[in-house]
């Protein structure tokens, strides 16, 4: 005899404490197994781009903050990068050194928020809060240098808009050396736990194909086994002078691709970016870091992309001038909201509680999905 | 019981009436405990966050009187004044009704705890039986809870609790079984009287005597002592097991839509159980009431001592296994629901099995 059942629709969100931030999936279940996700976004839509076409190119910069909140420095950075391109303006050596370590720094924040929060998704609070124990002091570097903690308008196209702290080259140091031990705790306490494996071992399993046809980039990539970084496969700025590593997805604990290897390679990527920050303090050249900047941002017609990597993946800017003082089109292509596009495929025959910790591992900010 | 014959004499003196006496005797008796659980309660609620506090790098609450010890007594104010928010689409009788059944399935367990020699709320002889049963008194609750909410993240925490619970009984119920072989007893005051003495005549070193059992005994108790302290924190939904209310996944799971008093009262039954399970785990393994190294009591010859000393190590017992759960809370992630399960069925429970064979027989011979 066949029991008459009925699939169950889920709402997830947007008041949900795990959807982080304004997403809402749309959850088909089959008792706890989930037969489809859909998610809605939206919500957070603020016309970034229609209001850039509107402002000049200096104004856009703050703007560029609000998109991915967790990481406004990669976000000025990549449209520094893509307006320098535009104009042709050769950097001061200072400048460039100086943003490559804003950055990484930025790098090093995102990804604890990211960890800190996926611990908390899986259940576990206290790697969440020794996670932005951690992030103040990398927030407290960037309050010195442009008086800002989140929103900076730090980067402008053509140059800084101050010079750095007297403090920040010794107090970076300390925070690197403080920094290092921390990861091992991090590590210890969630990592290497049992139960934090169990949880996301052989869950969300990206296989690298998928991957590949869905336009995932950033550490979802890598960790689907592919050795893909814009900072050493197209590089921008001066990271071509530094040494560092790629980490990728290894499987260790179970299938290449499954939400402990994404989690793994977020954790190895804030020690090379320690390394990197290292070594640009060592070779921090003198300088003055105002002088490129335009006085009148006029760029001749045509058009650019320019691309970064930025904690989630690849950042890139699509600037269309028609010669006049604001873009006439400004499209950005934000990580998160491709990764997002993933969830179904990950999500099916996983069970409620495992969204949850693919979600997590997706770390999308909605800031930058709705823009 | 012999708080209850002095409080039976002392009011018949004065009134010369059994029934008067009798009622008067009964209801001091039945709330004595629940003085102590509301005292434990608005300690443990506060050490909880101190203790996340501590083992996070954070203060803690300590803004509300010296170091924030009245943090609990503000929160309990809040919740009394709140608005009770029974929404259009519940149902009703069920809504109301669930934590008042939550909260005596857990208290009605205090009834049988033997809190020293000289206090235990009903001396009966199927003690330990009657706690289990008892304690499962909370599924339909939690489950009433969960449907009447009309909520999809209730039912679902409701259905998971229901499952964890009845499924986390089996293996206490076996690593009980295995005692009750050895003691021959299930009543928890001749339980804990067994284990008088010093701290090896604990029933985790073995129980009392010195045979040669005795010493067989001690690697199987321990792993029955894990077992059961494993399977009773499963059954009160305590990190790693807290599926039920993950706060990430089901909001807060069964009572999500409870607010004000009904809200605490899902809260009072949460922490009494953690104690009962607790005092559950001592008094089986740990003597109880008993104290490891004698009484002062009867070194100095002052024997009303005693039954207070016998107080004080089972409140301790108690509260140390307490802690030792919300160290785990703020160390472990969250098990997934089918891994919770597969833990359960496939790990305790023949362990559980095999531990009882062997135990049963190393007693026949």
């Amino acid at each position: 005899m066949a029991i008459k059942t009925e699939e169950m629709v889920l709402n997830m969100g947007p008041q949900h404490p795990s959807t982080h931030g304004v997403l809402r999936l749309e959850l088909v279940l089959e008792g706890e197994i989930i037969q489809k996700v859909t998610p809605h976004i939206g919500y957070l839509h603020r016309c970034f781009e229609k209001h850039c076409e509107a402002m000049t190119y200096p104004q856009i910069v703050p703007y560029t903050d609000r998109m991915d909140y967790l990481a406004a420095m990669g976000n000025e950075l990549g449209y520094a990068v893509a307006v320098e391109k535009l104009l042709g303006i050769e950097l001061p050596p200072r400048v460039e050194y100086i943003r490559v370590i804003m950055a990484e720094l930025q790098r090093i924040a995102s990804h604890l928020v990211a960890i800190g929060t996926y611990g908390a998704d899986i259940g576990a609070m206290t790697p969440f809060l020794f996670a932005f124990r951690d992030r103040e002091v990398v927030l407290n570097l960037f309050e010195i240098t442009c008086g800002a903690r989140m929103l900076y308008n730090y980067i402008w196209p053509g140059g800084l808009s101050h010079d750095l702290h007297p403090d920040f080259v010794r107090l970076t140091r300390e925070f690197c050396t403080y920094f290092k031990p921390k990861i091992v705790e991090m590590n210890n306490l969630l990592s290497t736990n049992r139960i934090f494996i169990e949880r996301t071992a052989n869950v969300g399993i990206l296989p690298l194909e998928t991957a590949i046809n869905y336009g995932i980039t950033g550490p979802m990539l890598r960790g689907s086994g592919f050795k893909w970084d814009l900072r050493k496969d197209d590089p921008y700025s001066v990271y071509d002078k530094f040494d560092f590593d790629i980490p990728v997805g290894t499987g260790k604990h179970g299938t290449v691709g499954d939400c402990w290897d994404r989690y793994d390679v977020r954790i190895k990527e804030m020690e090379e970016s320690v390394k990197i920050v290292e070594q640009a303090l060592d070779q921090l050249p003198e300088g003055d870091v105002t002088s490129a900047i335009p006085k009148r941002i006029k760029p001749v017609v045509g058009s650019v992309y320019a691309r970064v990597e930025n904690p989630r993946g690849e950042l890139g800017y699509f600037i269309v001038s028609t010669g006049g003082t604001s873009p006439f089109r400004l499209k950005v292509r934000g990580p998160s909201f491709v990764n997002l596009g993933i969830m179904d495929v990950l999500c099916k025959n996983h069970m409620v509680a495992d969204v949850i910790a693919i979600l997590g591992s997706v770390d999308i900010v909605l800031g930058e999905v709705d823009r | 019981m012999i708080i209850y014959d002095f409080l039976y004499n002392l009011v018949y003196s004065l009134f010369q009436s059994a029934l008067v006496s009798n009622i008067v005797a009964m209801t001091i008796c039945a709330a004595l405990p629940l003085i102590f659980v509301l005292t434990f309660v608005l300690w443990a609620v506060l050490a909880e966050r101190k203790v996340s506090a501590w083992m996070q790098d954070r203060v803690g609450p300590n803004r509300t009187g010296p170091h924030g010890i009245l943090q609990t007594v503000a929160d309990l104010i809040k919740l009394l004044q709140k608005e009770d928010i029974v929404a259009s689409e519940n149902d009703r009788p069920l809504f109301n009704i669930a934590p008042v059944l939550v909260f005596s399935g857990s208290y009605v367990v205090f009834a049988v705890l033997p809190f020293s020699f000289a206090f235990i709320g009903s001396n009966i002889d199927l003690g330990l039986i009657f706690l289990v049963a008892a304690s499962g008194f909370v599924v339909p609750g939690i489950l009433m809870a969960g449907w009447s909410s009309n909520n999809k993240y209730s039912l679902l925490g409701a259905m998971r609790s229901a499952a964890q619970i009845v499924s986390y009984e089996i293996p206490t119920l076996l690593v009980l079984v295995t005692i009750i072989m050895i003691t021959g007893t299930t009543n928890l005051r001749t339980l804990s009287e067994m284990q008088t003495g010093y701290f090896w005549n604990w029933m985790i070193f073995g129980g009392p005597g010195l045979s040669a059992a005795k010493f067989l005994f001690i690697p199987f108790m321990f792993i029955g002592f894990i077992i059961l302290y494993i399977s009773t924190l499963a059954e009160v939904n305590r990190t790693p097991f807290d599926i039920p209310e993950a706060e990430s996944e089901l909001v807060s799971g069964f009572h999500t839509e409870y607010s004000g008093m009904k809200f605490a009262m899902f809260f009072l039954s949460e922490y009494a159980n953690m104690f009962a399970v607790s005092a559950l785990v001592s008094a089986v393994f740990l003597g109880g009431y008993q104290s490891p190294f004698g009484y002062i009591g009867n070194l100095i010859h002052v024997t009303w001592l005693v039954p207070i000393e016998q107080f004080f190590w089972f409140a301790f017992k108690g509260v140390f296994f307490v802690l030792v759960q919300m160290w785990l809370r703020w160390t472990l992630p969250r098990l997934r629901v089918d891994q919770l399960m597969a833990l359960c069925w496939k790990y305790l429970i023949p362990i559980a099995f095999v531990n009882l064979i062997i135990v049963g027989l190393i007693t026949v011979l």
